[in-house]
């Protein structure tokens, strides 16, 4: 059977008497007459090693749930798994508005036919914008990570330098890709921490502090989770220096930690997916990037901006601000560039925002460094486990230390907490080995005083080697 | 029926900015409380957070029921023109294609959305093996030898690609400092090598459209690290001599990267290998059938040869030949690192796969060989319209899309491009112009893909053809357009660029105007 003759439900043209009509409209004689610019010797003349397709959709779905079916989501488990990427609570409306056609398969689309998509973006931004306590909000860049990496792309072009300094206690794969962004013009620097503390080593700042640094970024909380409670000390260093203060945070925090204006951030960012979207195996994420309304800052942004616009008939309208900015327009002498990054993810956090409210976001943020300081002191009582690990306070993650008492090690743990159905905590010996035998464990709203108090007994049976 | 005597008129809601419908005391959703027994043990921790890292009171965010919430955003919703909602063929170089919602109900299910990225290799196994096989597929659809599909988007796999031609020369100790590509090419050709430091060169098309060979004779030397180029590019016309292209580049030492960003009208036809690349791209969320999602989520799946493999960012996943076990593969020797938060945009990832299921190999021929026929019939539509002329390759079949010149429209009436654009949201339409610089003079960019019907492509030419006839008899009814859209006509594009004027933020705009747009005295 000629497989080019199969009328496909994706493909209402594969009708075969409406491509004769239509190849004779055009005065064509076949379909492979309109490939005739491609030269022979680059026509693919075999045939692709992928299998036949399951035509029908219920073939398919078969297919997809056999494949889906070897997975085991932290949903049928108890998961401690964070470390940037955490479960908590999505309220049903977040995915209701996502899966909309009209928010779904929309793209590029003018202010006027896709003004609702404009409006959710600025809306986004305004919220986050109270959040981080600024002015300006870009439209989401990939991710957190890439926020950061160009938050201190910003700062070099703000400040005309060419050094940028990071913690060492960063997410090494949050390293990687700013450094990554940052080469080769920017060199950057690493800063230690104190083992003791997980807070940045005041003493190392110094040391590497001066005229030439751009920028410094810290997170609040860091990927340790801990309150770099040093922060108003560090911005202050910076600005003395002539720096800026980058700050990363996690805005489902923020209903209980300060905004980082308060203690000097010239540049906030973050990773969104905390804000009502799934964690989707780490592929579900939205980066954002404030700062004050300032010509200097808002002129450096590589991402969209939106803007608020008067109409004819007095209504809201909106557009891209500063669009002589960005690679669209000016191709190589552009801020970096910009393309598809991630906007339904920025529509998604709006809503959750929008329902959270000023309330609901106190309230989570309450919740959640409640049951984390919980689970960390109860861990703590355990013989042989040190929790939390690092004297400061936190938010949602903390480190929990096995010495030679407890007679496992990390991993050990690990795969012990896994036979019992609990995905424990990320491993930090190989990546932090100065910390020991540790896991870093993150527990949120999601996590009820029975699913925390089963972690312990777990933890306490397996030190116990019960 | 013509588009045109529908009778269209989108929703308009006048929608008011959320932070005008809020209400104090409201809740939207309430939050889980810790128990009486935590709360006991532990009291209230915030207070051992030192005072200036507290936050002080709380955030000013909009106080809403739930039904007020979804109703807002419900609104929005209809205030936007998704694909599924037209006939989105006037976003060119966008493929914006059939989404299929079996792929929604995959990705939407725990099985995937659940997923932390640091579970247990064992216990992910279904997911690793989706991206291992769309590894596989996309290896036989570029000819080329693996596949990361890190990067979140196509602009972001042209990064890594000049991340990978960076690495490489360094690997090499070759100093090459220029990175060569075409004015059709896509903006981000240029504009991501020059933030890896390289000079960034572009060869301009003769009047034909085509790149003259000779053309990048004069460019290309030792000092060339890679050739980055779109093909087919933004015109629909492909690059005949591409293969010359790949191996003057090659004979001067130099890289070949593929934008293939939209492949939609050579599926199965034509591939990367073939035509000499050693890198390649595909954006998943254009010719892979991944919903657009307002402007991403995307994801841009980066294709190598061997001998650039090791260059990839990590992790890859790999296979125990065995055991048949899937795992997450770090050890690549000049890996460039991470581009993105871990393993890319796994909803995009299981969409393309299972699109590419329903389809299979002779069905991803038919998507090229239906997208090309619509667009040559598309083509010919156009061409009976008066005002409009599709520059170049006189005479020539186009692949997937054309861009269009309303030159003589403009020159006879005074209405241009950016007036039809409005125009065409009357009928329930988009409609895009061009990438920058506008070579093509008054354009717009038609890209059908193999989505629609016949009689689908002939309603979207009635309604250019009908835009068209009134722009030669009443062109102020174009330039004061649109009419039945969502919100009347944005004149003033100050607001826009002036910093002054600018609000990025309702408290930004709050800030600067009063009542509506009315600036705030500051003397």
């Amino acid at each position: 059977m000629d497989k080019d003759k199969v009328v496909h439900p994706y493909i209402p043209n594969s009708v075969p008497r409406v491509q004769k009509e239509m190849l004779a409209e055009i005065g064509a004689k076949s379909i492979d007459e309109l490939y005739e610019l491609i030269p022979d010797d680059l026509l693919f003349k075999g045939k692709l090693n992928i299998p036949d397709g399951y035509q029908d959709e219920y073939s398919l779905r078969r297919h997809m749930n056999e494949l889906m079916d070897k997975n085991t989501p932290t949903s049928e488990k108890l998961s401690f798994l964070g470390g940037g990427c955490s479960p908590h609570y999505v309220p049903a409306i977040c995915d209701v508005i996502n899966s909309r056609s009209e928010f779904l398969t929309a793209y590029a689309g003018e202010p006027y036919e896709d003004h609702g998509r404009f409006q959710a973006l600025f809306e986004f931004a305004s919220m986050l914008g109270e959040l981080v306590d600024m002015d300006v909000v870009s439209v989401p860049t990939y991710d957190g990570s890439q926020a950061a990496a160009s938050a201190l792309r910003m700062a070099c072009r703000i400040t005309g330098r060419k050094t940028v300094i990071i913690p060492r206690s960063l997410n090494p794969d949050r390293a990687s890709i700013i450094r990554n962004y940052c080469y080769p013009q920017i060199e950057v620097l690493t800063i230690d921490y104190d083992v003791r503390s997980g807070l940045i080593d005041m003493e190392d700042l110094k040391n590497k502090m001066s005229g030439r640094v751009a920028g410094i970024y810290l997170e609040n909380p860091s990927f340790f989770g801990i309150v770099e409670t040093s922060a108003k000390k560090i911005a202050d260093l910076a600005h003395e220096n002539g720096a800026l203060c980058v700050v990363g945070v996690d805005p489902i925090s923020l209903g209980v930690l300060a905004p980082p204006p308060q203690y000097g951030a010239d540049i906030v960012c973050g990773e969104l997916q905390s804000l009502g979207i799934h964690m989707n195996y780490g592929g579900a994420r939205g980066g954002f990037i404030a700062s004050a309304d300032e010509e200097r800052i808002v002129s450096q942004y590589p991402t969209r901006l939106f803007g608020i616009v008067p109409t004819v008939d007095k209504a809201w309208g909106f557009g891209d601000v500063a669009w002589e900015r960005t690679s669209f327009a000016r191709r190589e002498d552009s801020k970096e560039y910009v393309g598809t990054m991630a906007a339904l993810w920025g529509i998604t956090a709006g809503v959750y925002l929008a329902l959270m409210g000023p309330q609901g976001m106190a309230d989570v943020g309450r919740t959640i460094m409640q049951r984390s300081a919980y689970a960390a002191m109860e861990l703590g009582k355990i013989e042989g486990v040190t929790s939390p690990a690092l004297k400061a306070p936190f938010f949602q993650e903390f480190i929990v230390n096995l010495d030679d008492d407890a007679g496992k090690t990390a991993c050990d743990m690990n795969e012990l907490l896994l036979d019992r159905g609990i995905y424990g905590g990320i491993d930090l010996s190989r990546i932090f080995p100065e910390l020991g035998e540790s896991l870093m464990l993150s527990v949120t709203e999601v996590h009820t005083e029975q699913d925390i108090d089963r972690l312990v007994r777990s933890v306490r049976q397996i030190v116990e080697g019960r | 029926m013509n588009g045109k005597e529908t009778g269209f008129h989108q929703a308009r809601w006048n929608e008011p900015v959320i932070y005008e419908r809020t209400s104090p005391g409201e809740r939207g959703i309430l939050v889980p409380e810790a128990e009486e027994e935590i709360k006991n043990r532990v009291g209230d921790v915030i207070s051992r957070v030192p005072k200036g890292m507290r936050r002080k009171g709380t955030a000013n965010l909009p106080e809403m029921g739930q039904s007020r919430v979804l109703q807002h955003y419900l609104r929005l919703a209809q205030e936007t023109l998704g694909r599924d909602l037209n006939i989105d063929v006037g976003q060119g170089t966008c493929t914006m294609k059939y989404n299929p919602p079996i792929n929604e109900a995959f990705v939407t299910t725990s099985k995937i959305a659940d997923l932390h990225p640091l579970q247990d290799e064992g216990t992910v196994q279904g997911v690793l093996e989706i991206i291992y096989r769309l590894d596989q597929f996309m290896r036989e659809i570029s000819g080329l030898d693996r596949f990361s599909f890190q990067p979140g988007g196509g602009s972001h796999a042209i990064y890594t690609m000049a991340a990978m031609v960076r690495a490489y020369f360094e690997e090499k100790r070759e100093n090459r400092n220029e990175i060569v590509t075409t004015l059709f090419s896509h903006p981000s050709d240029a504009a991501a090598p020059r933030l890896k430091g390289y000079k960034v060169i572009i060869v301009p098309a003769d009047e034909d459209g085509f790149v003259k060979l000779s053309s990048l004779e004069q460019v290309v030397s030792e000092r060339t690290a890679a050739l980055f180029i779109t093909n087919p590019e933004d015109t629909g016309i492909f690059n005949p001599h591409i293969r010359q292209f790949t191996d003057l580049v090659h004979a001067a030492g130099g890289l070949c990267g593929y934008d293939q960003a939209n492949a939609n009208g050579i599926l199965g036809i034509t591939r990367a290998r073939e035509a000499g690349f050693d890198m390649s791209f595909f954006n998943l969320h254009k010719t892979f059938a991944s919903p657009h999602g307002c402007g991403g989520p995307g994801s841009g799946a980066i294709g190598v040869t061997e001998e650039l493999a090791p260059f990839l960012p990590v992790p890859l996943i790999s296979r125990d030949e065995v055991s048949g076990r899937y795992s997450l593969n770090y050890d690549l020797e000049h890996t460039i690192g991470k581009v993105k938060d871990y393993y890319g945009v796994i909803p995009a990832i299981v969409r393309a796969y299972a699109w590419i299921m329903s389809l299979g190999a002779d069905g991803l021929r038919q998507v090229a060989r239906v997208a090309v026929l619509n667009n040559n019939y598309l083509l010919h539509k156009m061409r009976q319209i008066k005002g409009v002329d599709a520059p170049f390759a006189p005479g020539e079949h186009r692949l997937e899309q054309v861009r269009y010149s309303w030159e003589k429209l403009a020159n006879d009436t005074g209405v241009v491009t950016t007036d039809i654009q409005r125009r065409v949201a009357d009928f329930g339409g988009h409609y895009w112009m061009s990438h920058e610089p506008w070579v093509v003079p008054q354009p717009v960019t038609l890209e059908p893909t193999e989505s629609y019907s016949k009689s689908e492509l002939d309603t979207y030419a009635s309604i250019l053809e009908h835009i068209a006839r009134e722009a030669y008899e009443d062109p102020g009814l174009v330039k004061g357009s649109p009419y039945n859209s969502t919100i009347g006509i944005m004149a003033d594009h100050s607001y826009l660029d002036d910093p002054k004027k600018w609000a990025i933020t309702w408290r930004g705009y709050r800030r600067k105007y009063r009542s509506y747009f009315e600036p705030v005295d500051r003397s």
